[in-house]
């Protein structure tokens, strides 16, 4: 028998940053759109009829959840990744003579692979600096504002440590310089109160997987009269903004979701969060040398990420796994890449910590009692891990006197 | 999560060998924090027959780190020290039953402690001699910097020549976008700019071989691409030329590998750039044997 069928059914997911589940009403909610509601909504008969007014209402109800002015302002795409290319390649199009980007040295790869692309290509682009609590450096946000930038894009809340950037006050002093502004608002859509109408916010993108819809659709929020040219052309599906067929089942979905997500929003913020603080106390008491990452007391209520120091994460990761838990981690090895994650890096928090970095996401499906299952599982995985470590004295169950230099490996 | 073998875990789950061996007289460290790897071997040594009769280790790192760990002190135990000295990654790799291409760099770290704790033993400075980058192919796991290095040491122009030297680029081809911004850069330092065009054109203006000279090209060519596959522990040896067909017997890792087609192409395309002429390159199993001698021999 191999180690995970021991795994009790279903298991604790605790990796609702990387994707939820879809709500079960979601799916019913669908499920008609792949068979009698099968109509192409661009067509005159009642079979496109049907599914264009269920469209409609969709495109609502995210307006309902994002708070914005209008329902024409709701884009749908068919990713975040999609909606964060679509905002920063728009405005590069629409203002030739504009060649420098503003974002952030831990943006989600979505938008930080595509600028240092856009670099290649000649685009000047200012990295916002963060401290070790993974804060903006709002002196360098200033200092880059000019009419040389064409956009502005940074997210509201961090993937990996939930921690919030003053996004609204940002587009205002982008607004001032008139400069466009852009958030990728994939984590923060859902779990935080939004009226973007009160804001100057002019683009903003969400993925639905992150909130209980399915994956496969985004939306990206364009304010009315920010200029835009389209990422995709062809039909006249969007209002011209986004062409191809409308994903309508995934569309419906999404709906559904945002509808719920906006009825459960006190609950993710204090259930949720209550739950999250039992995780990370528990933890925190139970476990020698390990330390919240980013900014504790400004963050998505969601989202912990602890940092076991002189273990790996991976190795973390396969232990929980073989107890039914899952998470994730910042570590080189989880990636394949030759470091540790750059949001990690951005903080300057060392390798022997950063590689060691677990990130427990939460939501509304989580229980008390899963989460002090987890708080009893994770000090052995650790404790099992440092035995094996270079760096940690087994006896003494602390590290080595002077750990860097008590090892300092040869570069192999 | 990645595809580990049932070995990998095990070895993960229930590491043979952990922490160090107290009275021990060769320490070796290796690994590289940035990486998230690394890895302390410590082995007492019999001084006279100088057989490894302990071996320990500690690891920080991934799975595959410390399931490599442990598949080394395994492996090891009760060895000489010149016979472990002989140990190669892929020994490592394959009594793990095998490594994803991202975490054979495991089994290295692993080989790489060994020898600096036999250095340390024997009092020697050891130095590594590689470096690593990020990986570019993953069907062949081959790194930035040995894609690099491999178009610096040979003037290496085109996404061909870079598969026919390093076999990155050969698989699925997903990786042509780097390797052509690698070349970029590279070219860009030596005055010189990448041009796709010209790259996948061969000009084939050689003057026409006599039969010996032209067998000789094939051989050479052939011996120039074995050190290739030899490091993959797999070979090629020249059967027959029959006409615009040659015939190669592929060996070791290479026979049954399901790139093997891919690894073909690659002595194909080279042949044919020595040659200046068209060529295939055909597995000599595949032969129809002469209807005369073939009677009456079973396939």
């Amino acid at each position: 028998m191999s180690p995970e069928a021991k795994a009790p059914a279903p298991g604790i997911y605790l990796d609702n940053n990387a994707t939820t589940r879809a709500d079960p009403a979601v799916v019913d909610a669908m499920l008609p759109f792949f068979t009698e509601q099968f109509g192409n909504p661009s067509s005159l008969h009642q079979f496109g009829n049907r599914v264009g007014r269920a469209l409609k209402t969709a495109r609502q109800q995210v307006q309902a959840l994002l708070g914005a002015e209008l329902e024409s302002e709701i884009v749908f795409t068919s990713c975040g990744t999609e909606s964060d290319s679509t905002a920063i390649l728009s405005a590069l199009k629409a203002q030739p003579e504009r060649r420098e980007i503003i974002t952030t040295a831990v943006e989600h790869p979505a938008v930080l692979s595509l600028c240092e692309h856009l670099e290649k290509e000649g685009y000047k682009v200012h990295y916002l600096q963060v401290d070790e609590k993974g804060r903006l450096d709002m002196q360098q946000y200033l200092e880059s504002l000019s009419n040389k930038v064409a956009i502005v894009s940074v997210m509201w809340a961090n993937n990996e440590t939930g921690t919030l950037f003053p996004v609204e006050e940002m587009a205002e002093l982008a607004r001032s310089a008139g400069v466009m502004f852009h958030t990728d608002a994939v984590q923060a859509v859902g779990k935080l109160p939004m009226d973007l109408k009160r804001t100057t916010i002019d683009m903003l993108s969400l993925s639905g997987h992150k909130l209980h819809a399915p994956k496969g659709i985004g939306v990206l929020y364009l304010r009315r009269g920010t200029r835009f040219r389209p990422l995709l052309r062809g039909g006249h599906q969007e209002r011209g903004r986004r062409a191809g067929t409308e994903n309508s089942a995934s569309i419906v979905g999404l709906g559904k979701a945002c509808e719920l997500a906006l009825a459960h929003m006190e609950d993710e913020k204090i259930r949720v969060g209550m739950l999250r603080d039992r995780l990370e106390r528990g933890i925190l008491a139970a476990v020698p040398n390990c330390f919240v990452t980013g900014d504790p007391a400004n963050r998505l209520p969601n989202t912990c990420n602890i940092a076991f120091e002189y273990i790996e994460g991976e190795a973390i990761l396969l232990l929980l796994n073989r107890l039914g838990i899952a998470a994730s981690s910042g570590s080189a090895c989880t990636s394949g890449s030759l470091e540790p994650s750059h949001v990690m890096r951005a903080m300057d928090i060392p390798f022997t910590a950063a590689h060691g970095t677990t990130r427990f996401s939460l939501s509304r499906y989580n229980t008390a009692e899963e989460i002090d299952r987890v708080v009893d599982a994770v000090p052995p995985i650790v404790a099992q891990l440092r035995k094996l470590s270079p760096y940690w004295d087994a006896a003494a169950n602390a590290p080595v006197a002077e750990p860097e230099q008590a090892f300092q490996p040869a570069y192999a | 999560m990645w595809d580990y073998s049932e070995t990998v875990k095990e070895h993960f789950f229930n590491p043979r060998n952990a922490g160090a061996v107290d009275d021990a007289n060769a320490i070796g460290e290796v690994g590289s924090l940035s990486c998230g790897d690394a890895l302390r071997l410590t082995l007492k040594v019999d001084p006279t027959t100088e057989i490894i009769l302990d071996a320990g280790f500690q690891t920080f790192g991934c799975g595959s780190a410390i399931a490599s760990s442990s598949a080394l002190t395994e492996i090891i135990k009760g060895m000489t020290l010149d016979t472990a000295l002989q140990v190669s990654n892929q020994d490592i790799a394959e009594y793990l039953e095998g490594l994803p291409p991202e975490k054979m760099h495991c089994s290295v770290m692993g080989r790489e402690a060994l020898q600096a704790a036999v250095a340390n033993y024997r009092g020697e400075a050891w130095q590594d001699d590689h470096e690593e980058g990020a990986l570019v192919c993953k069907c062949f796991a081959v790194d930035a910097v040995l894609i690099e290095d491999t178009i610096r040491a040979n003037g290496l122009g085109t996404v061909q020549e870079v598969t026919n030297y390093t076999k990155a680029g050969g698989g699925c081809s997903a990786c042509h976008e780097g390797i052509e911004e690698i070349l970029t850069r590279i070219l860009a330092e030596q005055g010189k700019t990448f041009d796709p065009i010209a790259a996948s054109a061969p000009p084939m203006r050689k003057p026409k071989l006599g039969t010996l000279a032209r067998i000789r090209r094939i051989e050479n060519a052939i011996e120039a691409i074995r050190p290739n596959l030899q490091r993959d522990r797999g070979d090629v040896e020249l059967v027959d030329i029959d006409g615009k067909n040659v015939y190669v017997n592929m060996t070791g890792a290479c026979s049954g590998c399901q790139l093997a087609s891919t690894t073909l192409e690659g002595i194909q395309q080279r042949i044919v750039e020595d040659l200046g002429e068209r060529v295939r390159v055909l597995p000599a199993g595949q032969r129809q044997a002469p209807s005369a001698e073939g009677r009456g021999v079973p396939a």
